[in-house]
């Protein structure tokens, strides 16, 4: 028992953040543009060309 | 970065396909230094762009074309969609919300399933409450709101029963876990608001990516015109702000942004997407020209008589506004499942209460039993079994070119059983073509293309196209010069050739040009409006699908002939809007169920009435936003696929209500002889939403 009211508010703050962490993603707009996310890593930066 | 204001445009760039092109337009736009920040949306084929107060449309435009882009601007959607998508956000959020609940709970029920008991299971019940209580009150939001309205004009719908249920078991959980209860529903509540959300989202997602796919393809939004000033100067004018009496300077290739009449210079217009005309009108000063067709020849100055909602495309407009009523009648299928379902599934509950009171149950047990059936009945299954079925195939669909607008148009296209068909930019592609080029000798051929490539007139394109066929290299020439009106004019080893009007040969109104060396003609190329490829294969394809066809077209008679002749199909020409909305409300007396296909600002009255309508991608802006769904590129039989994948697509719909049925056979029975424990409950839940979605992914290899 008294390892159950050290792990189950582990487990919902972990869950939470979870929560949070989807919501702050939404609303920075993260998914807006899916498919344009998935090409992006194949474009070379302009500091990757120079270097 | 300096003070300097900033303002925000946006740009639909349907040519946007890969990773080169975003990073070619990123790094290519903020080159020019009064766009300061510029950022590519993929999925909605959209560029935003910052930029400083004094640049002008046509200069970002030009910097996009400077790229190698085609751009057009948008300007910011109308309120209504903006509200679609902030309900399909919340939508989004509640999903989550449940879903996070959902798993804590479980999380904790699985103990308690697997024999937690005593204080251990009442701390667990508690827990669950305190996290599915508030779940309820943010997630059901959506049920409890539509149940809510329902019931306030006294009628029922699907939300009622779900609503009444999560309600019911969670009131009824709380008080089993005050009194030290063995069951508490709370995984139940919030696993049944989960799975209905995610249906629901799922509609809605369909409905926002093809809104943001058809305003990637909308033109006329923000268009505009340039407009003399004071001084002979010119500034450019947005659509929405032309005045009458402003003389715009339409340049050849352009489309008028206002209805008006020529001051000056004389051009033919291209009347097609206004009245489905396919010949060109020759106009000189002082003849009307409308707002929407296509300047083909020469610049003019048009001096504008009407601006905005009240150029001739309004009439259209208020035609269309009284078609679409009659298809806003449409119900959909789950909504007519729910018709019957939310009176049973109420009578089923309530006959629960009433056998178990009078079986000497007591009122608590008999309540929760209730509540069991309630919970049972609205599977989550049936939330599910139709956007998860659309939502599969609206994708395979879009990935071969055509765009649905949402799901009740699927539902729509799977019954039609005749199409009408709009001629000119419908069967054919609505530009002209170049005839016979095969004939003409090769060296005409690269002396003809290199001349051709230095112009941006129709005619001059349609010949670029069609001799890429050839395998032709342009000649070298050299001081390439265009005259507005008459043609290309260049120097090719001390020798002058000219590409442009045909000079007195007496073609009539047939397009045409003129090839000519040192003023001597050497060979007159025609264009004509062709068929499109497979337009033969795709009405056979129709007719094998039980689908008649007849041509609608406000063409005249002797235009329409030799394609109703090659096609073998009926027509009827030279009709007006109205004898087109005629004949649909004709042919639906009689009992059909019409297709309309069409694209131009003439067909968006038919194009609303239809029982279902597609356009081609190319359409006028009216026609796209009319029709259902949008096919894209040359070819004519993504129309043939779409209605077997809304027929296909009906028909797992159809399985997967069986199996919500099938369930409710197995399920009702328990949950009435008060059998069904939360963990019965859960797997039966699950279970039977997995199979639906399972089953509505085999519309995913339907089609290749």
């Amino acid at each position: 028992m008294n390892g159950l009211i050290l792990l189950i508010p582990i487990a919902l703050g972990l869950g939470l953040l979870g929560l949070a962490a989807f919501f702050w993603s939404l609303r920075q707009g993260q998914f807006e543009d899916l498919d344009g996310a998935a090409l992006r890593i194949f474009v070379e930066d302009e500091e990757d060309r120079a270097a | 970065m300096t003070a300097t204001a900033v303002v925000e445009r946006d740009f639909a760039v349907p040519d946007i396909r890969c990773a080169g092109c975003i990073a070619k337009l990123e790094q290519g736009l903020v080159r020019d230094r009064r766009i300061a920040a510029a950022r590519v949306n993929f999925t909605e084929k959209r560029v935003h762009l910052s930029c400083t107060p004094d640049t002008d449309m046509p200069d970002l435009i030009g910097a996009f074309s400077s790229l190698g882009f085609e751009a057009h601007p948008i300007g910011s959607g109308p309120d209504e969609a903006d509200a679609e998508a902030e309900t399909s956000r919340e939508l989004l959020r509640a999903v989550a919300v449940s879903g996070f609940a959902m798993m804590n709970i479980m999380l904790l029920s699985v103990s308690v399933w697997s024999g937690a008991a005593g204080a251990t299971r009442d701390l667990f019940h508690w827990l669950s409450a305190a996290i599915a209580l508030p779940t309820i009150a943010y997630a059901g939001r959506p049920f409890f709101r539509s149940a809510w309205r329902a019931l306030r004009h006294r009628r029922t719908n699907m939300d009622v029963p779900i609503s009444i249920g999560v309600l019911l078991v969670s009131v009824m959980s709380l008080y089993e876990t005050a009194t030290h209860g063995a069951h508490a529903y709370f995984d139940g509540a919030v696993m049944l608001l989960f799975f209905l959300l995610c249906g629901r989202w799922l509609d809605s997602v369909m409905r926002d990516r093809a809104r943001g796919g058809v305003t990637a393809l909308l033109r006329n939004m923000g268009t505009g015109a340039m407009v003399f000033g004071h001084e002979r100067s010119t500034r450019w004018v947005d659509a929405t702000a032309l005045e009458p009496d402003m003389v715009m300077l339409v340049a050849a290739g352009e489309r008028l942004a206002a209805d008006g009449v020529i001051a000056s210079g004389s051009s033919s217009i291209d009347l097609s997407l206004l009245t489905g005309e396919s010949a060109p009108q020759t106009v000189r000063p002082g003849d009307v020209v409308h707002a929407g067709t296509l300047n083909l020849d020469a610049p003019l100055k048009v001096r504008v008589t009407a601006a905005g909602s009240d150029t001739a495309i309004a009439d259209i407009a208020r035609l269309m506004g009284e078609a679409a009523q009659g298809k806003s009648r449409y119900v959909r299928i789950a909504d007519r499942a729910a018709r019957l379902y939310a009176p049973a599934v109420h009578c089923l509950a309530l006959l629960a209460f009433a056998g178990w009171m009078i079986a000497g149950a007591g009122w608590h047990h008999s309540l929760l039993i209730a509540a069991a059936v309630l919970i049972i009945t609205c599977p989550c299954a049936l939330g599910l079994a139709v956007p998860a079925a659309q939502i599969v195939a609206a994708g395979a669909l879009m990935r071969k070119g055509v765009l649905i607008k949402d799901g009740s148009a699927l539902e729509r296209l799977s019954e039609v059983d005749l199409a009408l068909v709009d001629k000119t930019g419908t069967l054919t592609p609505g530009r002209p073509e170049a005839l016979d080029l095969g004939l003409l000798d090769i060296g005409v051929k690269s002396l003809v293309l290199a001349l051709a490539q230095s112009s941006r007139h129709p005619l001059s394109e349609a010949l670029t196209r069609g001799l890429q066929a050839y395998d032709v290299r342009p000649a070298e020439v050299a001081s390439i010069r265009e005259t507005a009106g008459f043609g290309v004019e260049a120097r090719w080893a001390d020798r002058t050739v000219t590409l442009g009007r045909p000079l007195g040969t007496g073609l009539g109104d047939a397009l045409a040009t003129q090839f000519a060396v040192d003023g001597r003609p050497v060979a007159t190329i025609r264009f004509a409006d062709q068929l499109r490829p497979d337009a033969r294969d795709a009405v056979d394809a129709l007719r094998e699908a039980g689908i008649a066809a007849m041509i609608l077209s406000g063409d005249r008679a002797e235009a329409v002939a030799p394609v109703a002749r090659e096609l073998g199909l009926t027509a009827q020409t030279g009709m007006s809007p109205q004898d087109k909305l005629a004949a649909i409300a004709r042919q639906t007396a009689l009992g059909h169920k019409v297709l309309m296909l069409g694209d131009g600002l003439n067909d968006g009255p038919a194009l609303a009435a239809g029982y279902a309508s597609m356009a081609p991608g190319s359409a006028s802006d009216v026609g796209k936003n009319a029709a259902d769904c949008i096919f894209m590129g040359d070819r004519l039989m993504p129309v043939v696929e779409t209605v077997r994948m809304a027929r296909r697509t009906q028909t797992v719909v159809r399985q997967n209500f069986m199996l919500a049925i099938v369930y409710n056979v197995v399920a009702v029975p328990l949950a009435f002889a008060g059998l069904v424990t939360p963990l019965i409950a859960a797997v039966a839940m699950s279970g039977s939403s997995l199979l639906v979605v399972g089953n509505a992914l085999r519309l995913k290899g339907a089609i290749r």
